[in-house]
């Protein structure tokens, strides 16, 4: 049993990671991440670098419905933006890859911002409507706006180069996609030490005591919109370099859903909860394909009979998280450290 | 421990402020001072406007007419966060905290409007905004937790505590914000007589050692005679009387307010019968 924590300055009482175990479960997490590619084959990286790519946008996603409590079902559209972004920058400019990415995640930040415009007067379900409608406009924009995007088609796009070499296996891309991500995900951890992610969760709770406390609510709320969209432009831009063709289906309005079922899932307003909920959606279908393979000697069609079913069993997952664990898998966590630290007495 | 900012205290005056909501006048040309370091009490029976008075100082209503003065200077037409940079705190009458954030982060949301940390700076976490949480830190513990005993919940949700502890919170948050000027709307209510004593000591204690200026509302009366400096009472909308406690007290009209009926003996006969509850 750990009694507690005792610390000598603010400093080392303010640390990300206060406790011994966190830090060793960090270490031991960071290694795990290093060893990754070299272990893995082809198939289970490319799922690790998808869930990775989602786990940024559904960060970015958090901070925005989590934390500032503003329900948003456009993330994947501002996740287009991103990736055709970076894919007209890559065609037509040739620019290399990382001015590219930030380059998707800043023009995605100001249609963010445009589209957070009717949050101060709307709230709750009428700014998700208000999100949708964004999310058709640019849908119908990368249709038709063809010089840029390709309409249709869409538009092929140029591997990543890093000092001459072209980064097209997933081995190589994993070296890009996930370094950003811990960066990006590092960043949304340390804005939530600091004035600008408090402010936000205070608008969460209580947007009039905020007034109160000077905290301007337009402008912290656009300002999470603008983190939130960037968050999902770097994702796509991600996207782009990984899958390297985008047409408007690329992310359609399901993957929004997705997206915000991943914050629900993982855990709504924790950073560890959108890197949960990204590695539950992405991973647990494919593991259930994974059941029904091992099922198939007993039952001899049963990709055919259970592919369907398998659906079902995702959905009656979700729905069973939203029913007995709504503070979602961060919760979970939050339980097992509980018992580890009261070990061997009982909450 | 060190005592309050030297930015001193503020004086308040709300000049002759009328407020309409449509066709019903709830202000009807209300004037008083809030004197720098005193504490001022606004009471009146329900419905008097006391809370449509503080809904104009703190900005969330704009008065039809009549000017609200800080320090000579009219606020009546700022925002609520321009008024909280010209040093105005305010709490509400029921419990407005953050209630998903722990006691520190709610404190240290007080500060808000005074930090510089700008969003790059937020996301790297290094610098200046890391010496800016720091600074915070050390004066939040040391000035508020210290001072108003709240140091053992520190580092809980605050949904977690006490009616009496929450709004203790909601002061420490208010103090946070170093203000010149403190409204403290119903700041015993619904509070045991344990709790309500403490509060009272705490307000004096904030009026002695850091020089603010206090303006409330509040209905219980043995507190607002014990350590007010000077009384406004409301009634229908209007000043009835204004002066000290105890002039307050024998003034038949207040007595009328109340009771309805004009014998100030017959007032302060249940003041005492509520003391000795």
């Amino acid at each position: 049993m750990i009694i507690g924590t005792a610390k000598e300055t603010y400093r080392a009482d303010a640390a990300l990671l206060t406790t011994r175990p966190q830090q060793t479960w960090t270490g031991v997490l960071a290694l795990v991440l290093i060893a990754l590619p070299f272990t893995l084959n082809d198939y289970w990286l490319y799922l690790v670098c998808l869930m990775t790519i989602n786990a940024v946008a559904a960060t970015g996603l958090n901070i925005l419905t989590g934390f500032t409590g503003l329900v948003s079902l456009g993330q994947a559209a501002f996740m287009a933006v991103g990736a055709y972004t970076v894919a007209w920058m890559e065609r037509d400019l040739g620019t290399p890859f990382p001015v590219n990415l930030v380059a998707g995640g800043l023009v995605a930040a100001g249609i963010g911002i445009v589209v957070g415009i009717p949050s101060l007067r709307v709230k709750g379900l009428y700014l998700a409507i208000a999100t949708i409608a964004a999310s058709f406009i640019l849908h119908f924009l990368f249709v038709h706006w063809e010089a840029v995007t390709g309409g249709n088609t869409g538009i092929n796009v140029a591997p990543a180069r890093i000092l001459g070499t072209e980064l097209v296996s997933y081995f190589g891309l994993y070296w890009i996609i996930m370094p950003i991500t811990v960066l990006m995900v590092l960043g949304a951890a340390n804005l939530f030490r600091t004035r600008i992610g408090r402010a936000f969760i205070a608008i969460r709770d209580r947007d009039i005591s905020a007034e109160v406390l000077g905290i301007p609510l337009l402008r912290y709320k656009l300002m999470s919109f603008a983190i939130a969209s960037f968050y999902a432009g770097v994702a796509g831009g991600l996207w782009a370099y990984f899958f390297r063709v985008i047409t408007p289906d690329s992310f359609p309005f399901m993957a929004s859903v997705f997206l915000l079922a991943a914050i629900i899932v993982g855990g709504m307003g924790t950073i560890i909860g959108a890197l949960l909920g990204a590695a539950f959606m992405t991973l647990v279908p494919e593991l259930l394909r994974f059941v029904m393979d091992w099922a198939s000697p007993w039952l001899p069609n049963a990709t055919v009979l259970l592919s369907p079913v398998r659906t079902i069993v995702f959905g009656l997952l979700i729905i069973g998280f939203l029913v007995f664990e709504p503070q979602g898998l961060a919760e979970i966590i939050q339980r097992v450290r509980r018992f580890f630290r009261l070990w061997p007495f009982r909450t | 421990m060190t005592p309050g900012p030297a930015a001193g205290a503020a004086r308040l005056s709300v000049e002759d402020v009328t407020l309409s909501f449509g066709g019903i006048r709830a202000l009807g040309g209300v004037s008083f001072t809030a004197e720098p370091g005193s504490i001022t009490a606004v009471i009146g029976p329900n419905g008097a406007g006391k809370t449509s008075v503080f809904n104009c100082i703190s900005g969330f209503y704009r008065p039809s007419t009549g000017r609200i003065l800080l320090d000579g200077e009219n606020i009546g037409r700022l925002s609520p966060p321009k008024r909280a940079g010209l040093g105005m705190a305010r709490s509400f009458q029921n419990i407005a905290l953050f209630r998903g954030m722990t006691v520190l982060d709610n404190i240290k949301l007080g500060r808000h409007a005074h930090m510089k940390t700008n969003l790059l700076q937020a996301l790297v976490y290094a610098g200046p905004a890391r010496r800016e949480e720091e600074a915070l830190r050390q004066e939040v513990e040391e000035r508020i937790i210290d001072f108003l005993e709240i140091d053992h919940i520190r580092n809980q949700p605050v949904a977690t505590l006490s009616y009496g502890l929450q709004k203790r919170v909601e002061l420490a948050r208010a103090l946070a914000m170093r203000p010149r000027l403190l409204l403290l709307d119903e700041p015993v209510a619904g509070m045991n007589r344990e709790e309500t004593e403490d509060m009272a000591r705490f307000i004096l204690d904030v009026k002695e050692e850091w020089g603010v200026t206090i303006l409330m509302v509040e209905h219980d009366m043995g507190l607002i005679m014990d350590i007010s400096d000077h009384v406004t009472v409301l009634n229908f909308g209007e000043v009835i009387a204004a002066g000290l406690p105890a002039e307050v007290q024998a003034d038949p009209q207040v007595a009328e307010a109340y009771l309805g009926s004009g014998d100030p003996a017959e007032l302060m006969r249940r003041l005492h019968r509520e003391a000795a509850e």
